[in-house]
């Protein structure tokens, strides 16, 4: 186990590098010069010049990737010029309000999307069956930011029983209870999607795993049906199941940008957004990559935990 | 001779594109998406030509109309344009954005995904490593990275969507590729004299076409619901050009005053992308074979039993299991397969009784009817009883007969590797046999599993117990499988084809087992196999079966060496013999009729040389031909008394 | 006098091997090694043995269809020519469904290798795939027809059509009757073996079942772990045979006449292919196996006429 945790983690260097290349490349690509952009359009060629030094501008490519790179791994992301701050401080700080809000989002999605696939595959054809696949259409058809705008004209605005937008109340907030409270509408919009591609693959897997053989043998020795179902069936489902809870995070960060948005959570998507309208290049790198990297790392635990599951999945 | 795949669904026919259609429009929810669909289109379709208010003409006067105000069917917006004349523009927009998106990734991703499936090897390795790393972000960062570069703007963000969906278009279409070109008819093609582009183009993308379509038709509406979100977030249309997702941005802002001129354009959204999930819903059940004719339908815990007749009156006679009138049929939609038709049968104390018959004559679902083991949906009993020392289990709730399973009727089946539970050990798997029944502590059972893989004559048996199936040989695990039936010391074990799977050298040491272990603990044994060397060395009697029929039964060497049922003696003709030297066989020939369409007299009689008018003019009885000694035949070869 | 149609020397398969990104070795498996066989012309030369030993790979080999790592194979006393693939030699699968394109009718698998193959025009070619489809004892209303509409015995003719459609003369069968019940599994002997007279065909037949390959094999050899362990004239390798591994084999298959088996005492597993032994393959199952046996291969000898065994301490040596 701790061998194979390893290896995997050996793997993920030549990962990360191929990442840090992409989106070095794609920075690079962007048209425009840079130092134009920090210094304004009044700028004299001479300080643009000056600039373009100071930044390592006028070396070649592959040895600005490697400065860059070195930066990076020592923690430094080079300096926001929008927001006059260090790319890194602003990265984590955002990225830390993301994490609680596709934390709670992926923890939504995995229980309500497991448990509704189960249900819905163990009454096959039962009403339990038609509910759940029909939330689970409308969840995977519903564009999310709109659900949102939906619910805080319901809850919010109608209701009034929980704020519409942001993290914490600006007034005497800042505790868990209000965190929580904030939370609420912005984590069940976010989960509704991957809760639906979770149930419905659930079921699915569900459905494909009870008429295996094994099943059959489990049900001629005498195990209960609860047995069949729970013992035998759902952990054969989960090994498929597991890896798409690891792509549904990505989809959760992905949908996050637009529920940020909506919900003025300051997270980093909504961070992405603002950066690319300001073509704040270096930030735009520096969210990008933090969260690349970080999506890696979930998928890396998704796998470890189907390695867990099932021992025939060779490392 | 895998004659469990008899337990498979009929052919997985490839459906022709017409039966396809028929199958999608049969599908009521896929019809109503195609319908919504197929309007929300025409709509667009026809925008240019409909008498609207031009979409981007501003009237400050007309600010925020509520819907259903004149002229404004449903109100406007901010700068006081028509909103029905933005939406059907937007649409139309959204709609040919998303479902050009879909064509480019689908394009470029399937050419690649094909490319390295065929190439294989180092080209393919490359390119999915970089596939996979495309796929190490999450999609949106990639999406916004490109906007980025690009600039905003709608075609900008039509090729950010694209671009974001190719990686997940390549890998599915190299999954199904690689599963396509390492089939057996990829290499007759070869055989065939084609070249490899040939072979490219006639045998591996018509295999591979349903997926792309399946592929294309499930990602359509969410890439939709991208551009949508690019445009949402301000980065796709720009002012005053607006598609649904720019409108719904816009409309943002005003959610407190004015709903209407969010909701509509989410509404329209959702009806687009919701219309083509159905329909791609249905898309993927009609070309996905798998998915057809109920085959993905939950075995329910026994088999569903509708009972015409009860069998006979007779008392039971003294045998712990005797099968009296047992009738099991598939009824798939109009169409009822008689699988197993009114077979009686006793098992005596101990006694071995063999069930012998080629593939699809019915001997696995007369084994697993025993138990109400055949899967529900299609299986059907439809009429008989198995009465175990006198009572009748088919009338039993599920919830008692799982007291009966395993501890007096055990099973054991033919391929251990897909019968045992691939995510338990096997150790774990014997500890749920033996607690099913009894009430022991778990380190007790585990002793207890240690001690019946002893009694299997398995190596090492304390750490064999901690292996998974997949970490033994093919006989080992059979020998699991044997040590699991055993795990109660049931009166009755019923084999289906347990050596069918091994190989000879193995089978050999298993049947040993077998026989041993009967006998030492006094077991009975129903033993399913179609092989005739097998019979002779485990079997006391021996039944034979045709068509779902008991045709003939006796003791074992006077049915061999002296069948009395015309077909018993013309299959035994066909088995090679060792030590007969080169020769030919006398073969018999056609084919069994099939199960959905048996015919009213003899079912042999298409192919007997002794067939005449009596024969098919209805069913046969069982004569008795000697003590002990049945045949189905009017004119029966042997003991003619 | 008899004419070699096919020769192979020393042909050897490796799978895996090579080395990771980081370059470390992977582990290589030979799955044939050192095989050596000749077919007459004419003849058929059965191949036994048991699931795994290389049966198919070996097959795989001879008619071109994947490349020996080492070894080579001459055709009538040439080289294997990569382009004559399927026009020497023919191969008939295993899964008689799955050797059949599901997408394609039954006329235009024929017609593929009448095109590819033979170049022939549009009615020459409707003429011989009646005469085929005739030859292998099906109607022709079968050929508009898909693959999945057919029994396995049909299927499995339609199969033998397309190898007979190329003319080779050289014919593979590859477990032909493996997949087929026993009534199914007669006609489709019988009919090869007058498929085999009509046309001048020379079979190699592989198949684990002994009886089958007994009742139509000239010449035999008995494969064991990737390597040919005995071969002989199919009578003598019956009646007489050398290595203790084909006298399990026999002793092992059950038979209708009631002789009773002989399971062998020791457990049948097989050696771990990543870590050969080094000596016989056979050994930890021999109950004649000595220290020797352990610690250098036998090599393939000849022990009597037309008769070779890879054994130390052969059995029935004297006769
Ligand atoms: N799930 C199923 N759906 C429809 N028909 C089936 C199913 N399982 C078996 N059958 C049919 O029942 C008949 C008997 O099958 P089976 O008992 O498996 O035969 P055997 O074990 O003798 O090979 C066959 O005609 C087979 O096609
Ligand atoms: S009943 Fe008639 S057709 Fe049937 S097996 Fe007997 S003789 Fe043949
Ligand atoms: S060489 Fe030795 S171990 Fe191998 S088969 Fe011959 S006697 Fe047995
Ligand atoms: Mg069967």
């Amino acid at each position: 186990m701790t061998a194979y945790v390893f290896k995997r983690l050996v793997a993920l260097i030549p990962v990360l590098l191929g990442l840090s290349i992409i989106v070095f490349a794609i920075m690079a690509l962007i048209p425009g010069d840079p130092a134009l952009a920090i210094l304004g359009a009044y700028a004299t060629p001479e300080n643009v010049a000056r600039l373009n030094r100071q930044l390592g501008l006028d070396q070649p490519l592959p040895l600005q990737y490697l400065t860059w790179l070195g930066n990076i791994l020592t923690g430094d992301f080079g300096r926001s010029y929008s927001l006059n701050r260090p790319v890194i401080d602003e990265v984590l700080e955002r990225f830390q309000a993301t994490l609680v809000l596709a934390g709670a989002a992926l923890v939504l999605c995995t229980l309500w999307g497991v448990l509704a696939g189960i249900v819905a595959a163990v009454r096959q054809y039962g009403w339990a069956d038609r509910i759940v696949t029909f939330i689970v259409l409308v969840g995977i058809s519903i564009p999310s930011f709109w659900l949102g705008l939906l619910l805080i004209l319901l809850f919010a605005v109608e209701l009034r029983w929980l704020p519409a937008s942001g993290m914490y109340s600006v007034y005497g907030g800042g505790d868990l209870p209000d965190l929580l409270r904030h939370l609420v509408l912005p984590a069940v919009t976010l989960s509704a999607v991957a809760a639906g591609v979770i149930a419905r693959l659930t079921r699915s897997a569900m459905l494909e795993v009870l008429r295996q053989d094994f099943i059959r043998t489990a049900r001629a020795k005498g195990v209960g049906e609860r047995g069949v179902v729970y013992r035998h069936a759902l952990k054969a489902a989960m090994v498929s199941v597991v890896p798409v809870i690891g792509v549904q995070a990505g989809f959760v960060l992905s949908g996050a940008v637009y529920i940020e948005t909506v919900f003025q959570w300051p997270g980093i998507g909504r961070m992405l957004v603002n950066a690319i309208s300001t073509r704040d290049i270096l930030l735009v790198q520096g969210g990008v990559l933090v969260v690349a990297a970080s999506y890696v790392l979930f998928n890396l635990c998704a796998d470890v935990v189907q390695h867990l599951l099932d021992p025939r999945v060779q490392a | 001779m895998t004659s469990a795949a008899g337990i498979a669904p009929p052919a997985e026919a490839p459906p022709p594109a017409r039966s396809a259609w028929r199958l999608i429009l049969r599908n009521r929810l896929a019809a109503a998406g195609l319908v919504v669909l197929a309007s929300i289109i025409l709509l667009a379709l026809v925008t240019p030509l409909l008498p609207l208010h031009p979409p981007n003409a501003t009237a400050p006067a007309n600010r925020l109309l509520p819907p259903f105000s004149d002229g404004h069917l449903l109100g406007t917006d901010h700068l006081g344009r028509d909103i029905l004349a933005r939406l059907m523009w937007g649409t139309r927009l959204s709609l040919a954005v998303g479902i050009s998106a879909t064509f480019i990734a689908a394009l470029i991703g399937s050419v690649i995904g094909i490319l390295a499936g065929y190439t294989g090897g180092r080209t393919d390795n490359t390119m999915m490593r970089g596939i996979d790393m495309l796929m190490a972000f999450p999609y949106i960062l990639l999406a916004l990275a490109i906007v980025a570069v690009l600039g905003p703007g709608l075609f900008n963000a039509l090729i950010a969507v694209a671009i974001v969906n190719i990686p997940f278009f390549a890998r599915n279409i190299r999954g199904a590729t690689v599963g396509i070109v390492h089939r057996e008819f990829i290499d007759a093609a070869r055989l065939s004299g084609k070249g490899r582009l040939r072979i490219l183009a006639a045998d591996v993308l018509p295999n591979v076409l349903p997926v792309i379509v399946i592929t294309m038709s499930t990602t359509v509406g969410w890439m939709i619901l991208e551009t949508a979100g690019l445009s949402f977030l301000g980065l796709g249309s720009q002012p005053p050009q607006a598609d649904l997702g720019s409108m719904l941005g816009e409309g943002r802002r005003l959610l407190m005053n004015a709903p209407h001129v969010s909701y509509l354009p989410g509404l329209v959204i959702f009806l687009i992308v919701m219309s083509i999930n159905l329909l791609g819903d249905g898309v993927r059940d009609a070309l996905d074979p798998r998915l057809r004719a109920g085959a993905l339908a939950r075995p329910a815990p026994m088999t569903a039993i509708d009972r015409t007749d009860m069998g006979t009156d007779v008392a039971p006679v003294d045998a712990p299991l005797s099968v009296d009138h047992l009738t099991t049929q598939f009824r798939l939609g109009s169409d009822t397969h008689h699988a197993v038709n009114e077979v009686s049968l006793s098992l005596g104390r101990g006694e071995c009784l063999g069930v012998i018959g080629e593939s699809g004559s019915g001997k696995s679902v007369t084994a697993l009817s025993l138990a109400a083991l055949v899967a529900s949906p299609p299986g059907v009993i439809a009429g008989g009883r198995v009465l175990l020392h006198g009572s009748d289990l088919l009338s039993k709730s599920a919830r008692e007969l799982r007291k009966v399973r395993g501890r007096d009727v055990a099973y054991i089946f033919q391929d251990p590797l897909s019968t045992l539970h691939p995510q338990f050990t096997v150790g774990d798997q014997l500890v749920e046999a033996i607690r099913a029944h009894r009430h022991m502590s778990r380190a007790a059972a585990w002793a207890e599993a240690v001690r019946l893989l002893d009694l299997v004559r398995i190596p090492n048996p304390r750490g064999r117990a901690r292996a998974y199936p997949h970490e033994l040989s093919g006989g080992m695990r059979q020998r699991v499988g044997i040590a699991m039936a055993l795990a109660n010391a049931p009166e009755i074990i019923v084999a289906d084809e347990p050596t069918t799977a091994l190989d000879v050298t193995v089978q050999a040491q298993v049947l040993d087992l077998m026989d041993e272990l009967r006998r030492d603990r006094d077991t009975a044994v129903l033993f399913i196999t179609h092989d005739f060397g097998v019979v002779t060395q485990i079997c006391d009697r021996v039944a034979v079966m045709y068509a779902g029929r008991i045709v003939e039964t006796g003791p074992t060497r006077q049915v061999l060496e002296d069948p009395a049922h015309p077909y018993t003696r013309k299959l035994i003709d066909c088995v090679p013999v060792l030590g007969s030297g080169r020769r030919r066989f006398d073969a018999i020939s056609g084919l069994p009729p099939a199960a959905n369409r048996l015919p009213r007299g003899c079912a042999f009689a298409e192919r007997c040389e002794l067939a005449d008018a009596a024969c098919r003019a209805g069913p046969i009885a069982m004569h008795e031909i000697a003590a002990g000694r049945q045949a189905r035949c009017v004119r029966p070869l042997a003991g003619t008394s | 006098m008899t004419t070699a149609v096919l020769e192979a020397e020393e042909l050897t398969k490796a799978f895996g091997g090579g080395r990771s990104l980081l370059g470390a070795p992977k582990p290589v498996i030979h799955a044939v090694q050192d095989v050596s066989l000749t077919l007459n012309e004419g003849e058929t030369f059965g191949v036994v043995g048991e699931s795994g030993c290389g049966k198919s790979t070996l097959a795989r080999m001879l008619v071109g269809l994947s490349t020996p790592t080492r070894g080579t194979i001459r055709i009538a006393g040439k080289p294997f020519d990569r382009h004559l693939l399927g026009a020497t030699a023919q191969y008939v699968f295993q899964d008689p469904v799955s050797s059949l394109n599901p997408r394609h009718t039954v006329r235009r698998i024929l017609e593929a290798p009448l095109i590819h193959l033979k170049r022939l025009g549009r009615d020459a070619r409707a003429a011989r795939i009646n005469y085929l489809m005739d030859a292998v004892g099906l109607r022709p209303d079968f050929l508009e027809r898909y693959p999945h509409e057919f029994s396995g015995g049909q299927a499995q003719r339609i199969g033998i059509a397309r190898a007979l459609a190329a003319e080779a003369r050289i014919i593979v069968l590859d477990e032909p009757v493996s997949a087929l019940d026993v009534s199914v599994q007669a006609q489709i002997l019988n009919l090869l073996a007058d498929l085999k007279a009509r046309f001048g065909l020379t079979y190699l037949f592989i198949s684990h079942d002994l009886a089958v390959v007994e009742a139509v094999a000239d010449r035999v050899a008995v494969m064991y772990f990737g390597r040919i362990v005995e071969e002989a004239p199919a009578d003598r390798l019956f009646a007489h045979p050398h290595h203790p591994y084909t006298r399990l084999l026999l002793d092992s298959a059950p038979a209708i006449t009631g002789k009773r088996i002989d399971a062998g005492e020791q457990p049948a597993e097989l050696p771990d292919p990543l870590a050969p032994p080094p000596g016989c393959a056979f050994a930890e199952r021999c109950p004649h196996a000595r220290a020797d046996c352990r610690a250098r291969r036998p090599p393939l000898a000849p022990m009597g006429p037309y008769h070779s065994a890879a054994c130390l301490y052969p059995l029935n040596a004297t006769d």
